[in-house]
């Protein structure tokens, strides 16, 4: 990691560890919130920014995470189980959703995930014996960790905090395998990748499982943080939300979901000033932002960059050409 | 079954306004690769627009031609330029996003900026309703019916017979090629997203006397208008004309023979189940992997 | 006398009514550059995406090592040991020149769950540091490959196609766009590449080159094949195929 990379990450880390005790209740759970999303986004960033896949189908795995745990404890049973029955249920889930991956291409691909949503939401709607339809699950409680009470807020906090540091080091640790460049390979050019021998199909499996994995945990935690569980939040809407988080953060850099995800949830609370005009500024921010930095928030750095490499090789040219109009 | 015929025609009228949103919607893809995630919008707007020179004392034909030429100017030039060009050669991903903030902005906009109550809005038809062989139907669904029908057809007939029409189509099928024939490729680009604003003040002109006009009517309008063309054949222009009636029809159906809140559940349905077995939609042709 | 390495016999392929290749027959050696020579629309490239699993024949039998691969994916004919560059460019234009290169092997070191916990390199930065100095792009190794110049990214482009080490290379059009200066160099990187060892060191490593440069295939191959309207008019060393009345009719004119 780049030495200024590692500065940010650090103080980021530190105000994340020491700010929360400083800000109200409200304050401490949309932080949480935040957190949350982060995590789901995480997931999202990997299928659809490192490895180019389409995915607008993101938030129905969110939901198959945050009803699994508000059913499984709602019949009684722990949340350390709901958890892990979440994200191998979001796994698997996930690897079926890939299926239509490789059979189908780009716009069609991004229809087929719609699909599966709309087909999951319609499930939480409907299915009332199972998930109580659109009345969802109430007094979803918060887990306790080694005899130590969550109920808090801020306690909560720290509990999706450490959740999202682990799962955000495992993904790190990912990216910068083989398994990275694999992923990258597959985004830029899966037909060179194929002849290279790179097992496309495997890795486009794997891009859309491994991503369910971490929007299943996030709705796991999402379950017990909001404590009350409804189809609302896991529509299609809520998934096209969430890819314009990871857009608008930049695809394919590591920190874009956190970046996306407070422009996608904490913004519009901060906006609220605006009163009436505070979704209108939210949209019209999203569109210029889009005009300004298409691939992103976090591509800013390497823009600069681009800017004054070319920057350099001009002034070289103009060196260049003044020697050889001097030397005539 | 004369409940079952009144129910099929107005669910013909409903679909084929979903229809004539579709077909701007597949257009604007074909040509350009722009997916509008804010067309119900773009039909909300016309709607708010003509209730203004409609309140300023324009009759409503006049209203709708004045607003046509505003839809032209902003929807088509003003979309074009400001957004599709800069965003389109970055792939899909940021003007898919873009047209995302921009449904939110222009439902935010006209909310804050000039009323979040639903408005009447006048009816191109007159009240009156007729009996064919024991079925009941109001003028509206029949006039609906046939003007977007001309609608459609009269598009598709514009694409296929005339110059301009086949320039356009020509764009569509392959830019490069087009470009080296010596077709104005940003012309007909253009062309493109001026027949897209225009069928989207046709769809609500003919839409909102039902709806009303209210802020977000453009939601679950461009909600419909988005599968009624993946439902159909995302690159087939004659596809948003069976998804669009397909949609109307069942829908209808659905309300009153299952339930009321199963309306909005069935395009999703049908949706789902088209993806599933036919991804390309019903007359879309099957994209091949290229090698 | 060797057993070829690879034998391709009566292949077929149609695309509707057009016959694109019609009973193609040809062996190549071990160690052997074999180059492929003709018009446009003889059936070079059907022939070689055929060979490459990238389409499926109509009819015919492909063999690598006397094991049939005919219909064979992209992917396990990479396994198998069969390396291929593209006509078109293919790099990965937003990775660095040399990750290009590391990605261009790291799958064929150990499992896809042991690569989940390996080095980044794999363990094969030391190889593409060797392939960038022979190709002599040291000096853009850290650029990411979008950024460089066609003829370098050309010479990545071939460069990739090596790092696995595969037993028989297929080369489409390599110096095609490339500055007639760099032809040269291709050239003797080619050779050098043919001496070094397959993954079995006593065989050399086998190439097939479609070109259109007449003075580079005539120098390079060992073998020439001429392809005329999908089907093969002629198979020779290069002296054969310059003395041969119907190929110069036909293609090479006089």
């Amino acid at each position: 990691m780049k030495k200024p990379q590692l500065l940010i990450g650090l103080v980021a880390l530190v105000v994340l560890l020491a700010g929360p005790p400083f800000l109200k209740n409200y304050g401490i759970y949309l932080v949480s919130y935040w957190l949350v999303f982060v995590l789901a986004n995480m997931g999202l960033n990997l299928t659809v920014g490192y490895a180019g896949q389409k995915s607008l189908g993101h938030a129905a795995f969110f939901g198959i995470g945050a009803y699994t745990v508000a059913i499984i404890m709602k019949a009684g049973f722990s949340f350390w189980l709901g958890l892990p029955v979440a994200a191998v249920g979001c796994f698997v889930i996930g690897l079926a959703l890939g299926f239509p991956a490789l059979r189908v291409q780009t716009i069609y691909l991004a229809f087929a995930t719609l699909g599966f949503n709309t087909a999951v939401w319609l499930v939480m709607r409907n299915e009332e014996w199972l998930t109580g339809g659109t009345f969802g699950i109430n007094n979803v409680a918060r887990p306790g960790l080694f005899g130590l009470s969550l109920d808090s807020n801020l306690s909560y906090y720290y509990f999706v905090l450490g959740v999202t540091l682990l799962m955000g080091l495992l993904l790190w640790g990912l990216v910068r395998s083989p398994w990275g460049k694999a992923f990258t390979a597959l985004r830029d050019n899966p037909i060179r990748a194929e002849s290279l021998g790179v097992n496309i199909q495997a890795y486009t499996l794997l891009s859309f499982a491994i991503g369910a994995v971490y929007a299943g945990v996030a709705g796991a935690l999402f379950a017990s943080l909001v404590q009350f569980i409804e189809p609302a939040p896991f529509t299609v809407g809520a998934s096209i939300m969430m890819y314009l988080m990871v857009v608008v953060g930049g695809p394919g850099y590591f920190f874009g979901p956190l970046l996306g995800s407070a422009v996608g949830v904490l913004l519009p609370e901060w906006l609220r000033f605006a009163q009436a005009w505070y979704l209108f500024v939210f949209g019209a921010s999203v569109v210029v932002l889009m005009l300004w930095l298409p691939d992103g928030l976090l591509s800013i750095p390497d823009r600069i960059k681009a800017r004054r490499l070319s920057r350099e090789a001009s002034a070289a040219r103009a060196a260049a050409a003044k020697s050889i109009g001097a030397a005539a | 079954m004369t409940d079952f015929l009144q129910l099929f025609l107005s669910g013909l009228a409903t679909g084929s306004i979903y229809a004539v949103a579709a077909l701007g919607f597949t257009l604007l893809w074909q040509a350009s690769g722009t997916i509008n995630f804010a067309q119900g919008e773009f039909v909300m707007l016309p709607a708010f627009i003509m209730l203004g020179f409609n309140a300023i004392g324009a009759p409503l034909v006049v209203s709708f031609v004045l607003t046509c030429g505003v839809a032209v100017l902003v929807l088509g030039w003003g979309f074009k330029r400001g957004i599709a060009d800069p965003l389109l050669r970055f792939g899909m991903m940021p003007i898919v996003v873009a047209t995302i903030g921009l449904a939110i902005a222009m439902r935010s906009g006209v909310r804050a900026g000039f009323s979040a109550e639903a408005h009447p809005f006048p009816s191109l038809f007159a009240d009156k309703l007729f009996n064919i062989a024991g079925v009941t139907v109001t003028l509206a669904d029949i006039g609906t019916l046939a003007l977007s029908l001309m609608l459609v057809l009269g598009t598709q007939a514009f694409l296929a017979k005339t110059v301009t029409g086949r320039a356009m189509q020509a764009v569509a099928q392959n830019t490069d090629s087009a470009t080296v024939l010596g077709i104005n490729v940003p012309r007909m680009i253009f062309y493109t997203f001026a027949v897209n604003a225009l069928l989207a003040c046709a769809a609500a002109l003919l839409v909102t006397p039902t709806y009303l006009a209210k802020f977000d009517m453009g939601e679950s309008l461009g909600n419909k208008a988005f599968f009624a063309a993946i439902i159909g054949g995302f690159n087939n222009s004659r596809g948003a004309l069976l998804g669009g009636l397909i949609v109307g029809v069942c829908e209808n159906l659905a309300a009153a023979y299952i339930s009321p809140t199963y309306k909005d559940a069935v395009a999703l349905v049908i949706f789902m189940l088209v993806i599933l077995f036919k991804p390309q939609g019903l007359l879309g042709k099957k994209a091949e992997r290229k090698v | 006398m060797n057993a070829p390495l690879l034998k391709v016999d009566g292949l077929k392929k149609s695309y509707g009514a057009i016959l694109a290749v019609s009973g193609v027959s040809f062996e190549v050696m071990p160690g052997e550059i074999f180059g492929v020579i003709g018009p446009n629309g003889s059936g070079k490239t059907t022939m070689f995406n055929s060979v490459l699993g990238q389409i499926t024949p109509d009819a015919g039998s492909i063999e690598l090592n006397g094991r049939n691969i005919t219909g064979l994916s992209p992917l396990q004919l990479n396994q198998r040991g069969v390396g291929r560059t593209f006509q078109t460019l293919q790099v990965f234009g937003k990775m660095t020149v040399r990750d290009n290169l590391i990605v261009a092997a790291q799958e064929h070191k150990g499992s896809m769950w042991s690569r989940m916990f390996a080095p980044g390199d794999s363990g094969l930065g030391a190889k593409a540091d060797a392939l960038i100095d022979q190709f002599r792009i040291r000096h853009v190794a850290d650029k990411k490959a979008g950024e460089l110049s066609y003829g370098q990214q050309k010479l990545v482009d071939i460069a990739m196609a090596f790092m696995s080490e595969p037993d028989l290379v297929l080369l489409d059009e390599p110096c095609a766009g490339v500055n007639p200066s760099l032809v040269g160099g291709i050239s003797t990187l080619l050779k050098d590449l043919n001496k070094a060892g397959g993954n079995d060191g006593a065989k050399h490593r086998s190439f097939i080159v479609i070109e259109h440069n007449m003075d580079f295939v005539m120098d390079l191959c060992h073998r020439i094949m001429v392809m005329v309207e999908g089907t093969v008019m002629a198979i020779g060393t290069p002296a054969e195929i310059r003395g041969n009345k119907q190929v110069l009719d036909a293609y090479l004119g006089s």
